[in-house]
């Protein structure tokens, strides 16, 4: 038998192309299969895509009046926060319960098993976020612009800060569900586990009460997390300007939700980095 | 085997632990798994066995010793290495809301030279649930997807962890066609189980395991001093026959109690030519209860386990 060594570094010298492409194989592969399973899945579909779609509709037609100390519709001020509140059902809810599911199955462990390149597996995930998150901010905004009368973003700079307060918002979310994943046990629990910190920062970040007329305390702990930082970026987005001055700060503090939401996209890749594990006790 | 030849088998385990805070799952296992064969490590459940077989595919950490699989550490977890040993853990997994042939596409995309999907379907006898979901499959063809997904990488070296546990008999024999079907290939297999039967019908040579140790390694027809052990040849005294017994075999050990006459040699040819005609002469045409039995691996088995949990190591 030759020796095993040499053996090896005479193959990885003729793989170098090949592991690109592999990678590229892997990838592709890794994002259908998220795709199809987020596709096929009921749960994943009722739980993270049309829950926030039904919650618009229901509360939009329920909610009216103007915020008080304003002349804004009440709903569109909802309706900015349901949007944030979409894209981190897709990206933290929906992202941490398929990690755990997929602790839970013995996915991650036949993955960590088969010469995959790691990277493929996260940007499968990506992809996954990016596809649906997309998607639920179209239907968000289709139904909140045709049921509601939403007024779409009167300028370039709002588009703008749309697509960077969601970009931002979602990579945040999408990397602390990796982190938040390792706290979940088991598949049956993701789901009910996941949704307690949703439910509570949906209620204190200023999605269903404006944010001003809340608690100091409940202010302040809703501004350690990203949804409130999301809510009063899309607030900017989609509110009259006016709107600001009852904001806690009385301006949308935009280059604040930026840094707050680019300071938790840094906390929740060292996060993923130090929790996340291909091999361990929950790994079936 | 000189120490480069030996360094060189696909499994070169020497001293591997491996300690789970206060305990030590793994303590003292020295291994080596040579090309093309089909080894067995058997053992009691808790043994140690997974914790080995996870320690060798590099999904578990050791805690020492020096371990070596197709001449790499596995703890480097290298692509290229990887893509050469097929692993089928224990549990079975569930691949949620994907058909049978999606998931084997999937693995395959993985790997530099898969086998070609639709014959590894049908290797595993799913060709006929090919475009079904898996949560529609059976649990024997859960565990045989399982195997496809280990396996679809054409693996130079097979990792199998209780390959047909839950398995009805139908679909065991099925599994063991699947075993033999890789050696055939040339490839080596390494497989964990707590069957005998298993063990007897695939490997050639096997190393058991009893609380983290390996307490007897070899080819299967060895083990526990197998070939070495006597036969007993044994039959009742009845009254026809006296008291004595004619001339045995030299190395031939009697012992006697309550008219049960057992005779232990490696000679059971001769002693029973020298009891049958002195049977005959004294009248006797059917000697009552008369047998020889060898040693069963199953007997040498749960010698070895229970001499090894009482009496502590050997």
């Amino acid at each position: 038998m030759n020796a095993p060594d040499a053996v090896l570094a005479q193959e990885s010298g003729v793989v170098l192309d090949p592991a690109r492409s592999i990678l590229w194989r892997a990838a592709v592969s890794r994002s259908s299969v998220e795709l199809k399973s987020f596709f096929r899945n009921r749960q994943s579909l009722v739980f993270t895509l049309l829950l926030p779609i039904v919650l618009l509709v229901v509360l939009g037609s329920i909610f009216s009046g103007t915020v008080p100390g304003t002349h804004t519709d009440f709903k569109q001020m909802f309706i900015a926060g349901i949007i944030a509140c979409g894209v981190m059902s897709v990206s933290f809810n929906g992202l941490a319960i398929s990690v755990a599911i997929e602790r839970d199955t013995g996915m991650i462990r036949r993955l960590a098993s088969s010469p995959m390149p790691k990277s493929a597996y996260f940007i499968g995930k990506v992809v996954r976020v990016a596809v649906t998150g997309t998607l639920e901010t179209v239907l968000l905004l289709a139904v909140a612009v045709l049921a509601f009368g939403l007024p779409l973003p009167s300028t370039a700079a709002r588009w703008e800060t749309l697509v960077w307060v969601l970009l931002l918002g979602g990579v945040s979310c999408t990397l602390l569900a990796v982190a938040f994943s390792s706290v979940i046990p088991n598949a049956r629990s993701a789901s009910a586990i996941v949704t307690l910190p949703f439910l509570v920062l949906q209620f204190i970040s200023g999605v269903f009460f404006p944010y001003s007329q809340l608690p100091a305390w409940m202010q302040t702990v809703a501004a350690l997390f990203p949804l409130k930082w999301m809510t009063q970026g899309l607030r900017s987005v989609f509110l009259p300007n006016d709107f600001a001055h009852v904001e806690p700060a009385g301006v949308w503090e935009l280059d604040r939700v930026a840094l707050v939401l680019a300071a938790w996209c840094l906390a929740g890749l060292a996060l993923s980095f130090l929790t996340f594990r291909w091999r361990g006790p929950n790994v079936r | 085997m000189s120490m480069v030849a030996e360094q060189a088998n696909p499994v070169h385990v020497r001293s591997l632990r491996k300690r789970y805070g206060p305990v030590n799952a793994v303590e003292e296992v020295d291994l080596d798994v040579r090309s093309g064969e089909v080894f067995a490590l058997l053992g009691p459940n808790g043994a140690g066995k997974t914790t080995t077989v996870e320690i060798l595919v590099g999904v578990r950490r050791r805690t020492s010793g020096d371990v070596r699989v197709l001449g790499r550490d596995p703890a480097e977890d290298a692509p290229e290495w990887r893509a050469r040993i097929g692993v089928v853990p224990q549990t079975t997994g569930a691949y949620t809301d994907l058909t049978v042939r999606e998931v084997v596409e999937h693995f395959a995309a993985f790997y530099p030279a898969p086998l070609p999907v639709a014959e590894v379907i049908d290797m595993v006898g799913l060709g006929k649930q090919a475009r079904k979901q898996t949560q529609a499959l059976s649990g024997g063809q859960a565990r045989r997807l399982d195997v496809a997904v280990g396996v679809v990488g054409d693996p130079d070296l097979i990792f199998l962890d209780e390959p047909t546990t839950g398995l009805d008999p139908v679909a065991r024999r099925e599994a063991w066609d699947l075993v033999r079907y890789f050696a055939g290939r040339g490839k080596t297999t390494v497989l964990t189980t707590h069957y005998l039967d298993e063990v007897e019908a695939l490997a050639q040579r096997a190393a058991v395991i009893v609380g983290g140790r390996v307490v007897e390694s070899g080819p299967v027809a060895e083990l526990g001093g197998r070939r070495e052990t006597p036969a007993a040849v044994s039959f009742t005294r009845t009254d026809g026959l006296g008291a004595g017994l004619p001339a045995l075999p030299d190395d031939a050990v009697v012992e006697e109690a309550e008219g049960l006459v057992v005779v232990r040699t490696h000679h059971p040819t001769e002693a029973m030519a020298a009891l049958l005609p002195w049977a005959a002469a004294s009248g006797v045409r059917e000697l009552p209860d008369l047998r020889i039995h060898r040693p069963s691996l199953e007997e040498i088995y749960l010698d070895l386990i229970r001499s090894n949990q009482e009496g502590g190591v050997v």
